[in-house]
């Protein structure tokens, strides 16, 4: 496979690792009165999608910048690559 | 022996002849020619024997589709089993044996299985070998396995080196035929860049075999003109006797590329294979289409050959596998084959052809509407047994017997992504889908487009369209483009014993025993038949199989479907995936600056993850591992040792907010850690479970070094940047490995501060007051060298590490001994750090074993509640904190000599031993040299609480039984009065 890394083009997928859902980016509120139960499902539970899916890479044999990666379970097309930093402040990730 | 069956013309180099051997009879051949061709030219029909009957087999095929002609080529290192005749240069000194016969080819013993070969049927294994159950293990796969397979395996070391690469091109085109050669010369002047592979060793595909002319010229003009334009261009590659593998994701394709076969043996330091990845922005698929045979009663035996592959051999090699042939066709194609081999002075018996409007021809006799209903001859063709139209037989006298059922389109390649071919009703053959590999067109015969013409026009075009190049179309060159339908016709009727699949021996009568017997999707006719799950994939065979399939079911053969090819095309050896990945060079080895000293002092090394890192040092007179070890931990614990720790991760940690980063990743707290301070630090994963421990220095206010264990150094600094980047992304901080940056060396023992103050530079103060049990800081040494210093101790003794820049680790090692002479330094390993860390009672990455939490480490109340970190919400899961949690304790034999097993189970004293009665485990365990008996640690359900109890421990695999008591982990100076002196 090939990933279109953001800052550094075509890279081939051998120089990167991969973790899983780009949902771990949601990290819950550790002081919530529910933190038992969303920690829970945030460390447990994914979708299994067959189709398009968020997943989180880092490219180990590069630059160190973990990426998420908009890719297509059933074909391998990948439809969008995002640096992961980006992604967590958009979504409200900060400090 | 002469080239009895050597006819005129044809590509070989008759100034040059060359010696090769075929079963210790030495024959000649000449450059151009295959192993196979010239076999056949000397008069060589028989070849092998087949995988399960040991039927008589020769060569069906001129390609890489050949199931039948195995042989095991070269011999000593360099044997090769199951090789293809048809696809082997020919080079000097040529050796090959033919396979699966025992005494000899002609006479094999094992050819009883053909008379048996009515119990011998599909499933028969199955069936057979259900009762009783014990006897499968024992008596029937062990002769079934003796029985089964072709070549031996030289069973030695492959002495060839073998590559990997990476190529990119703007279009790869895989085949070299018509419809290749008009792609590239297409994209090649539009200034694209072409990569042009072939599996040959010569390009221009079925043209070499053919007669037909090109612009009113011989085609081999048009060849040889097409290739040297082509090699003339800078953008242009070609790559002959490469196979395109595979198509995988993002325009990626695998080929191999035989650098070295066609030769006795590689050039000097040159690779025999290399493994190519091929970047491709498109491709282009024109692998040509693959004859298919049609099935008769025995019609495997030597010289029944596809029709087109006597074509091959006649006009390319010049060779013929006898004087005398017929063709057997549904189809026009069946007849170029006689008109050429008529041409080149082959005696034409009669082309028996099933179509009653076959066209006649002048110069040899067609039989119309006729069908070969059966064969003789033990080792090879004799005569053909015809049914004429009107129903009489006549029996023909030939040695060769051409077969042509049409030809199918190469789409293997398209199937590699999970396209499924789709059903071509005028070709009667499956044709390439529209769910193609992205990127990927498919032109010429493989796409269907079976006249040369169409090919080299659908060449052109498809390179155009590909690259979206402005039409200036070059010019076709003229070339015959006779219309092409296909009638199917898969087998005689009324015949049984008629072979579909030769390389695993799959009949007509097998594939209808798989439908009575409920097999009737093709995947399963696949795998209970086996019919195309040899090594050719079924090329020459899955056709008429599902054909047959569709027939007996009453279906069509789109309803029926087709199975579909995966990579690789054709069987690859695993040298080649290997490459260079081989013995040492399997992964890379690291070695620590100090590498070459401890060498020199005799150091037995262990490989840790990549590292090598000491393991002991024996010294002259130490016979057994023990006795250095023991040595190393006593002396250090008596003055002072040195211990090599470079291979521990160190992260570098910097930023504003760096000590709040620990904070998230460490679950104890790091914010208020003085400069000039270390801390223990114990990392969780999300889930609450203990990931990995260390230290964290700090060096500065917004500097702190972090070590990670050698196992996990690579696993925690990516987890850290996860953490950095994917949850907190705007804290000022950022990372970096300096793992490689420092060597590192831990100096311990009550000596250990003398020894220091011997090369510290004297503005450092490192007493006991300057510089206190876990303090760290810049320090130099040895006049000016920049070094750091942390005083911690994983031994328990008063201890140090000092790290120096790395290339100064060598010399640092070497002056530490030399200063240290005069408190009798001692090197030592990982084996006694081992035991003088369960000495301490320190956890390791035994008890940090991916199970364990805080609590189970005794550091429960490490875990701070005040702040967020990684897994500190998880670990307080009821689960993990039940009130028989394990907790870590020592364990001792009661009787001093026993021995304590790590892995080993703990019982209660009396009761039991089973899984219900489980009370915990040993992670570690050493012979201690401070308490003179074997130590262990472990995990002991409510362990804190059960200090001195007497249990056993248990190994039932082993037969151990050894009774111990439950002691406290820190079996040396539980106060920790050392490593504060």
């Amino acid at each position: 496979m090939i990933i279109q890394h953001p800052l550094l083009g075509p890279r081939d997928s051998s120089e990167f690792v991969y973790l899983g859902d780009a949902s771990l980016i949601d990290r819950p509120d550790w002081q919530a009165e529910n933190a038992a139960e969303t920690f829970y499902d945030y460390a447990y539970l994914r979708d299994n999608p067959a189709g398009e899916n968020r997943e989180l890479w880092f490219h180990e044999g590069g630059d160190r910048s973990w990426l998420v990666v908009t890719r297509n379970t059933v074909t391998h097309e990948i439809s969008k690559v995002e640096l992961a930093c980006d992604v967590a402040r958009m979504r409200g990730r900060s400090k | 022996m002469t080239q009895v069956n050597r006819l005129n013309g044809g590509q070989i180099d008759r100034t040059s002849t060359l010696n090769f051997k075929f079963d210790n009879r030495n024959f000649t051949a000449h450059p151009g020619d295959t192993l196979a061709s010239a076999l056949l030219a000397n008069g060589v029909r028989l070849i092998g024997r087949s995988f399960k009957y040991h039927r008589p087999r020769g060569i069906l095929s001129a390609g890489s589709e050949e199931p039948n002609a195995l042989v095991e080529l070269r011999t000593g290192n360099r044997k090769e089993p199951n090789t293809r005749a048809t696809t082997i240069e020919m080079f000097d000194g040529l050796e090959a044996h033919s396979q699966n016969r025992w005494p000899s080819l002609r006479f094999d013993a094992m050819a009883i299985n053909d008379r048996f070969s009515n119990f011998l049927t599909a499933g028969f294994y199955y069936k057979t070998f259900m009762w009783p159950a014990a006897f499968w293990e024992k008596l029937y796969e062990p002769v079934i396995r003796r029985a089964a397979g072709l070549g031996t395996m030289s069973m030695q070391e492959d002495p060839d080196e073998y590559d990997k690469g990476f190529r990119h091109c703007d279009l790869l085109i895989i085949g070299a035929g018509p419809a290749g050669l008009m792609a590239a010369l297409t994209a090649g002047r539009a200034g694209s860049d072409v990569i042009l592979a072939d599996e040959d060793f010569v390009l221009g595909g079925r043209l070499n075999s053919e007669t037909y002319s090109l612009n009113d010229d011989i085609a081999a003009n048009w060849i040889t003109q097409t290739v040297a334009e082509l090699s003339a261009m800078p953008n242009v590659r070609l790559m002959p006797r490469t196979t395109v593998i595979g198509a995988f994701d993002h325009g990626i394709y695998g080929a191999v590329e035989r650098k070295g076969d066609h030769l006795s043996a590689p050039s000097e330091g040159k690779p025999r294979q290399i493994l190519w990845r091929i970047y491709s922005g498109r491709a282009l698929l024109c692998a040509g289409a693959t004859e298919r045979p049609i099935a008769f009663e025995n019609n495997d035996r030597p010289g029944i050959m596809l029709a087109g592959a006597l074509r091959s051999y006649a006009n390319r090699f010049a060779a013929t596998p006898a004087q005398r042939v017929a063709i057997f066709t549904n189809n026009d194609d069946g007849h170029r084959t006689a008109a050429d081999l008529h041409a080149k002075g082959v005696k034409i018996a009669a082309v028996v052809d099933i179509r009653p409007e076959a066209p006649l021809n002048g110069d040899y006799e067609v039989l119309r509407g006729a069908e070969v209903i059966d064969t003789k001859g033990r080792l090879g063709l004799t005569f053909a047994e015809v049914k004429l139209a009107d129903g009489s037989n006549r029996t023909l006298d030939v040695g060769a017997l051409g077969i042509s059922g049409g030809w199918n389109p190469n789409v293997h390649l398209t199937c590699h992504q999970r396209g499924r071919p789709v059903w071509n009703e005028t070709l009667s053959a499956f044709v390439p889908g529209d769910t193609l590999p992205p990127g990927l067109t498919v032109a010429g015969a493989a796409n269907g487009i079976m006249s040369t013409h169409g090919a080299l026009k659908s060449g052109a075009e498809a390179a155009t369209h590909a690259l979206d190049l402005k039409s200036d179309a070059i010019a076709i060159p003229t070339a015959e483009d006779a219309p092409v339908t296909q009638t199917p016709f898969w087998y005689v009727q009324g015949c049984s014993r008629a072979w579909l699949d030769q390389q695993n021996d799959v009949t007509v009568k097998d594939v209808k025993l798989s439908h009575q017997e409920g097999f009737q999707s093709v995947e399963h006719l696949k795998r209970y038949t086996t019919l195309g799950m040899a090594t050719d994939q079924g090329k020459t065979s899955n056709m008429g199989g599902l054909a047959i399939m569709a027939e007996i079911a009453g279906k069509s053969i789109p309803q029926v479907g087709t199975t579909i090819y995966r990579p690789p095309y054709t069987p690859v050896p695993i040298a080649t995936f290997a490459g260079r990945m081989r013995g040492k060079e399997f992964h890379p080895t690291r070695l620590t600056p100090s590498h070459h000293w401890a060498k020199e002092r005799g150091a037995v090394f262990v490989e840790v993850g990549n590292w090598l890192r000491a393991q002991w040092f024996p010294l002259p007179g130490e016979t057994h591992w023990r006795q250095s070890v023991d040595r190393e931990v006593r002396q250090t614990r008596a003055s002072v040792g040195v211990c090599d720790c470079t291979t521990l991760g160190k992260i570098d940690v910097q930023g504003t907010d760096a000590a709040d980063f620990l904070n998230r990743i460490y679950c104890n707290g790091f914010a208020k850690l003085a400069v000039g301070k270390t801390r223990y630090g114990l990392m969780l994963r999300e889930d609450g479970i203990a990931m990995d421990d260390g230290t964290a220095g700090r060096l500065a206010e917004d500097h702190f070094v972090v070590t990670t264990t050698t196992a996990n150094a690579v696993k925690v600094y990516q987890h850290m940047e996860f953490v950095r980047q994917c949850l907190f992304p705007d804290m000022d901080v950022q990372l970096i490995s300096t793992t490689e940056a420092w060597a590192q060396y831990a100096v311990a023992g009550p000596n250990s501060r003398k020894l220091l103050q011997k090369i510290v530079d004297p503005e450092f103060d490192i007493s006991n007051d300057g510089f206190p049990f876990m303090a760290c800081g810049n320090i130099t040494v040895c006049g000016g060298l920049r070094a750091r210093l942390f005083r911690i101790s994983f031994s328990g003794e008063l201890a140090f590490e000092i790290a120096v820049p790395s290339r100064y680790g060598d010399a640092l090692m070497r002056r530490l001994m030399v200063e240290g002479e005069e408190f009798n330094v001692v090197p030592y390993g990982t084996e006694a750090l081992g035991v003088m860390r369960i000495e301490k009672g320190h956890a390791a990455g035994n008890e940090l074993n991916g199970t364990t939490t805080a609590l189970n480490l005794g550091m429960g109340r490490m875990v701070s509640k005040k702040k967020d970190s990684i897994g500190s919400v998880l670990s307080e899961r009821e689960g993990l904190n039940e009130a028989d949690a394990l907790n870590m304790v020592g364990v001792k034999p009661v009787n001093s000599a026993d021995k304590i097993t790590a892995g080993a189970h703990l019982m209660d004293a009396s009761g039991p031993v089973d899984a219900a009665n489980d009370q915990g485990y040993v992670t570690s365990a050493a012979f201690s040299p401070s308490l003179n008996c074997y130590i262990g640690l472990g995990f002991l359900k409510n362990g804190s609480d059960r200090h001195r109890e007497k249990m056993r421990l248990v190994s039932p695999l082993t037969d151990l039984t050894v009774e111990v008591e439950i002691v406290s982990s820190h079996f040396v100076d539980p106060e920790g009065e050392r490593l504060r002196a």
